[in-house]
């Protein structure tokens, strides 16, 4: 099998499906991955994320035909609720956030299969009753004891609910039927915290058991980046220390922090997003290239290259952040990070982060990796943006060539996801004059209502149990160690620098890149 | 926008497209394969809908032939539509009429895009073989729709003399929902299949290729019923473990049953031609899986052969 074979079709067999069944077939490609007789059980269905993202998901999952029939979904909350009130919970979301039609047949499918279990997390008899559920389940849907948990629930509650678990022999199911568990973004909030989460999940679940969801992996742009980068023979070559100028990796959001202030105060913009998102982002941009597209063989590539990543020595000059403060973004006039509702006056939570990071291995040994995150800054998009060199000799005159800048290689996650490519041609004219132009691709599922969302894509690979989108403990231990000591010297060195919202950053952020000589592109 | 040229050739078309798409000030072009639909006036209302939705998934230039023949002067009238109002890429409508309507070819060939796949769809009648019909000579997939012709089932019988690698057929592609919930239902080890039939209206190739299919894959003899439809109504599989039992019967819902479950309901609507086309355009190379399943078809009156 070719990389780019394996690539598409995912490796063999997911899922260990059986491999004796005589209506498959490898050529058959219009078959597609249906997951197997299961359920799925979301503890904090009461949530922003289960309402808009999961439950949906769930349904245009089932709209598309890759849910088993008598599918299950169990919610489980602190709410005096009856099966009726959570399906009508459910359906409400589903209407409102699902990127399918609503058909009635497909929602009389999924309705039932969904029940409510009242309770709290601490609470034993609870888990009983979800227990006698599950079980109940097995016979009238026929799940046959085929369950995942989802853990759609802040981090302080992870020991309460898996220890119920574990002793409710939740944990385990019947024999030849699995049992797994789904936990999201934050995976700790630093090294210590992530071993620590990891040791009371570990206890309990075996690692091929652990699904950490972190939905950027989901992205069909980000799984274009293998695409790209491996399928191709025209990016590899350049792809390295040689053309590669600096790599410059943006995740920026408009909006404040909104109803999250509980959370984000003290975690911050590099917490919240470079740990998981863009070191996940980088390690895929930079990795080697792996022996197959098996989920170990990704894993190990990326964390070699996580390993080899680290900020630079000086970490006062290599890293900025900063906290937004009132102003005037897309002609609305927004409060500043300290007058949002929740945040003490004297916080020092930082909103926008810069690192500069290094990679020390051969390919890229010298190559700036620049990070950059923030809340209110000037529109949302994600993209990586590869920079290259300029040209070692320009046979023009330099006021020919005064407009040229550097090449570069975007790909942009989101919104409106695709490829852009910068170089320099002539403009029309008597005279020889070189200026950029960009040349844009974009990505063809991208204007289609039917593309896949992140979710869908990562809960039936939980259902399947295709593990190669899913960050292992590893990983997120090597992200930690990048990233803990520059929170620790960001904690006790001074605060962050304000910029006003609407913009593109602190000052401070700019001069780190132009130290390098360098500039941030606007996205 | 939409240009109106008549009485025209296709280099000035060329130049309407280019024209259109510099003053929408987008010259780059997104479009991922040309799509050439061949139909009459009568049809291409319906088919080019379908082909501006499946465009969603799968930017594409659809160029739409309209045969017109007759015995006045040959003449190519047309109507370029650019993106917009139908969608993402780009709609070339062609009228070909008179002694041009035999030269489809001529028109379309300087108007592909260039290193694209090409995909030609006959919604209604097709060629008897399509993969040498001077359009189907320039294409990598030909869609035809059996379903859609005067006697579906002997048509399926020309689809098969006519085969060849890259082309397929709708009746085969509204089957996929089916054989996915068939294939999921045996994906658990379960006793060998004994026997099978699949009862569907009278008249439908989807439903023979179906029966071919589950004999040529499970080895047994595949029964056939007739029932009042829509579409296929059910399809059994029996084992010594009791088998699977597949219910549908308003063409939205099924009932399923397997060994070991209770009877539970699943959503397997009837698509609309956009979904199918969308699939169709998904993959480009040939379904030898459909292939090897149209080659059981007995070529005399495209009935179930014995045994297969």
């Amino acid at each position: 099998m070719t990389a780019s074979e394996a690539l598409f079709t995912n490796g063999a067999s997911p899922g260990g499906l059986s491999s004796t069944n005589p209506l498959r077939d490898v050529r058959d490609r219009r078959l597609p991955r249906v997951a197997g007789p299961c359920g799925l059980v979301i503890f904090g269905v009461t949530g922003d994320l289960s309402r808009k993202k999961l439950m949906p998901a769930i349904y245009d999952l089932a709209n598309r035909g890759l849910l088993p029939p008598g599918f299950a979904l169990v919610g489980f909350a602190r709410r005096d609720w009856e099966d009726q009130d959570f399906a009508q919970v459910v359906h409400d979301a589903v209407k409102q956030h699902a990127r399918t039609p609503f058909r009635d047949e497909v929602w009389k499918q999924l309705s039932e299969g969904i029940r409510f279990v009242s309770g709290e997390f601490g609470d034993k008899q609870a888990f009983e009753t979800l227990r006698e559920t599950i079980r109940d389940l097995d016979e009238k849907r026929g799940t046959q004891g085929n369950h995942a948990f989802y853990l759609s629930v802040p981090p302080k509650f992870f020991p309460d609910v898996v220890r119920q678990l574990k002793e409710t022999g939740l944990a385990d199911g019947p024999e030849h039927a699995w049992r797994r568990v789904v936990i999201e973004k934050p995976f700790g909030h630093d090294l210590a915290s992530a071993q620590e989460l990891q040791r009371i999940v570990g206890e309990v679940f075996d690692p091929s058991s652990v699904f950490r969801i972190d939905h950027y992996l989901g992205k069909e742009t980000v799984q274009n980046i293998l695409a790209l980068r491996f399928a191709n023979e025209m990016f590899e070559p350049i792809w390295n220390r040689g053309y590669v100028d600096h790599v410059q990796i943006t995740m920026a959001e408009d909006v404040g922090i909104g109803g999250r202030a509980g959370y984000y105060d003290g975690i911050g913009a590099a917490r919240d997003v470079i740990q998981n998102h863009l070191l996940q982002l980088l390690a895929l941009t930079a990795m080697e290239e792996p022996v197959s597209f098996d989920a170990r063989d990704l894993r190990l590539e990326k964390l070699k290259v996580l390993n080899a990543t680290h900020a630079g020595k000086d970490i006062s000059r290599s890293t900025a952040r900063g906290q937004y403060v009132r102003g005037w973004q897309g002609g609305e006039l927004v409060p500043g990070y300290l007058e949002e509702e929740g945040i003490p006056a004297d916080s020092i939570t930082d909103t926008y982060a810069a690192v500069q990071l290094e990679i020390e291995t051969r390919r890229w040994a010298g190559v700036p990796w620049y990070l950059r995150t923030g809340k209110r800054l000037g529109r949302r998009v994600t993209e990586i943006a590869v920079v290259f060199h300029r040209a070692p000799h320009l046979p023009f005159s330099r006021n020919q060539v005064e407009e040229l800048g550097q090449n570069a290689l975007v790909m942009r996650i989101q919104p409106d996801e695709g490829m852009t490519v910068r170089f320099g041609s002539k403009v029309p004219g008597t005279s020889m004059e070189v200026r950029d132009v960009t040349m844009d691709f974009a990505y063809g599922e991208s204007f289609t209502e039917s593309s896949p969302e992140a979710y869908e894509r990562l809960i039936l690979d939980v259902l399947l149990g295709d593990p190669p989108l899913f960050p292992r403990h590893e990983e997120v231990e090597a992200s930690w160690r990048i990233l803990d000591p520059i929170e620790e010297h960001w904690e006790s060195h001074g605060k962050p620098d304000t910029y006003p919202a609407g913009t593109w950053g602190p000052r401070s952020s700019d001069e780190m890149l132009a130290r390098n000589g360098h500039v941030w592109r606007r996205p | 926008m939409n240009i109106d040229l008549t009485d025209t050739t296709s280099s000035k078309i060329f130049g309407a497209l280019l024209d259109a798409r510099r003053r929408s000030g987008s010259p780059a072009m997104g479009a991922v394969l040309t799509l050439v639909i061949v139909t009459d006036e009568q049809g291409h209302y319906d088919a080019l809908k379908a082909a501006t939705s499946a465009s969603r998934e799968h930017p594409s230039r659809i160029l739409v032939v309209v045969a017109r023949p007759g015995r006045g002067a040959s003449r190519l009238d047309a109507e370029v539509r650019t993106s917009g109002e139908t969608g993402p890429g780009e709609v070339v409508l062609l009228r070909l009429h008179g002694e041009l309507s035999d030269h489809p070819d001529s028109v379309v060939l300087p108007l592909l895009l260039p290193d694209a796949p090409v995909v030609v769809w006959w919604p209604g009648t097709a060629p008897e073989d399509p993969a040498h019909h001077p359009l189907g000579m320039m294409a990598q997939r030909r869609i035809t729709d059996s379903a859609s012709c005067q006697s579906p089932i002997s048509e399926l019988a020309k689809r098969r003399s006519g085969y060849s690698g890259g082309d397929t057929d709708l009746s085969w592609t509204r089957l996929t929902p089916w054989r996915t919930l068939l294939a999921g239902a045996l994906d658990h080890p379960a006793a060998p299949i004994t026997g099978a039939k699949v009862a569907a209206e009278a008249e439908s190739p989807s439903a023979e290729l179906l029966a071919l299919w589950l004999g040529s894959r499970l080895g047994v003899e595949v029964e056939r019923a007739t029932t009042d439809g829509p579409g296929i109504t059910g399809v059994h599989l029996w084992s010594d473990g009791g088998g699977v039992d597949i219910e549908r019967g308003d063409g939205r819902v099924a009932q399923i049953k397997v060994p070991g479950s209770p009877e539970r309901s699943v959503a397997l609507p009837r698509r609309p031609l956009s979904e199918l086309l969308a699939e169709e355009l998904r993959r480009l190379d040939a379904d030898d899986v459909y292939g090897e399943v149209l080659g059981l078809v007995s070529p005399a009156d495209g009935s179930v052969g014995a045994g297969a």
